[in-house]
């Protein structure tokens, strides 16, 4: 049943699939977030309690959503990693961490930024606020871990333990203001239920969800494939593939 | 799948079982203590634990943050300073809540805030700083106007 993922725990197999995706992600983060920005920004109706001081909106939700995304995929590949002991997860590992983490800070700032106005307050020891802030301290975490080895397979070792065990939070991320009184509000998309924003504020919304989706995707593509390069430095294959470039750039040369 | 991975992938997913149930039984033992804030109901009947038990009442004098919605035509504002007084309310009992300063731009009556101060007397908290709360609904001001009758101006107090 999973044969057809074998051939890609091979680096270089890897490596031409992440070259092959980078594009179209790249493009579709571009279209997507133009889109959505421009529409929500400048289009979207202001909203009926807190004006347009809202629109931050599109810029918060899809940071702090992806935020806990990346940290649920950087800890299944760190599982995949540890489980069947493929190098290439581990990598992926290392390539998803400091986008997360910039997301979990992107998110962090935009909503204190909607804070101030809004609540009153830039920041708030409320259980959705401090449990975020953990998310970010997992991510660094998980980085300095990751290089506070002489031995790369040490770090990417004791760095998959902490990714894996710290997917513990992003439940409690999710969950805390059900389970709290917090200042924070509720879940307005990520529930079983209607969305409660009209739907002229939504497609925007879902747009530069989509859109950011697509940034993460985008750099964890180049981030591993730079890692597995990296990596490999020494190999034939990646010395074949050094050849073929430098031939293929003094071929343009000549030909001008 | 090979036994050692098998061997590998239990070790992990019952370490992450156990990591889980100790956090969740530390966040079981902490739920007085991570809410942001005591309800009205809360401080004068006390809290209701998932137990079933009641927690104890926050006392007079004790620094706490209160948090309700602000009870429709109760916000009387002094016409010399900033002080203001309103009362806030969760599901019956109403606090009165005292203050002197600015408050926030979405503070208006049937809003939810939370307020952080002392309990000086069994229902009323002297606060120091107001913060208001707003739901997870955004509609147009039109929409709201149709569905809840909600005028979008801010009112004057």
């Amino acid at each position: 049943m999973w044969k057809w993922l074998h051939p890609y725990a091979k680096a270089e197999v890897a490596y031409q699939l992440c070259y092959k995706l980078l594009p179209y992600f790249s493009w579709l983060s571009v279209i997507t977030l133009a889109v959505g920005s421009v529409w929500g920004l400048a289009f979207a109706p202001a909203d009926y309690q807190q004006g347009d001081s809202f629109r931050i909106i599109y810029f918060h939700v899809p940071t702090a959503i992806l935020s806990m995304g990346a940290y649920t995929s950087m800890a299944i590949c760190a599982l995949i990693g540890m489980v069947w002991q493929i190098r290439n997860a581990e990598l992926a590992v290392y390539a998803i961490a400091p986008v997360g983490a910039v997301y979990t800070f992107l998110a962090l700032v935009t909503g204190a930024i909607w804070g101030k106005p809004m609540w009153g307050a830039w920041w708030v020891w409320d259980a959705r606020l401090t449990s975020e802030l953990i998310l970010l301290f997992l991510y660094l975490g998980v980085i300095a871990l990751y290089n506070a080895f002489e031995d790369r397979r040490t770090g990417a070792r004791a760095a998959s333990i902490l990714a894996i065990v710290g997917v513990i939070n992003v439940p409690i991320i999710h969950y805390s203001v059900e389970w709290w009184n917090t200042l924070h509000q509720g879940a307005t998309i990520t529930k079983f239920a209607k969305p409660s924003i009209s739907t002229d504020m939504l497609w925007p919304l879902l747009l530069t969800i989509a859109g950011f989706m697509f940034v993460l995707a985008a750099l964890t593509c180049l981030r591993l494939a730079n890692q597995i390069i990296l990596n490999d430095a020494r190999r034939p294959w990646v010395k074949a593939l050094v050849e073929r470039e430098l031939s293929s750039v003094s071929m343009s040369k000549a030909s001008k | 799948m090979n036994p050692r991975r098998k061997k590998r992938l239990f070790i992990i997913l019952s370490s992450i079982g156990f990591i889980g149930a100790a956090v969740g039984f530390m966040l079981y033992a902490l739920q007085q203590n991570i809410d942001l804030f005591y309800t009205p109901s809360e401080v004068l009947q006390g809290k209701q634990l998932s137990n079933g038990k009641v927690g104890e009442k926050p006392q007079i004098g004790q620094r706490l943050r209160i948090g309700g919605m602000v009870v429709d035509g109760s916000v009387v504002r002094s016409d010399k300073s900033l002080d203001v007084e309103f009362q806030v309310t969760d599901t019956g009992p109403k606090v009165t809540i005292k203050y002197t300063g600015i408050l926030p731009d979405l503070f208006r009556e049937g809003q939810g805030i939370v307020a952080q101060g002392v309990l000086i007397a069994a229902d009323v908290v002297e606060a120091s700083e107001v913060l208001a709360k707003h739901d997870e609904e955004y509609m147009p001001p039109e929409l709201a106007e149709k569905l809840k009758g909600i005028k979008h101006v801010k009112p004057e107090y």
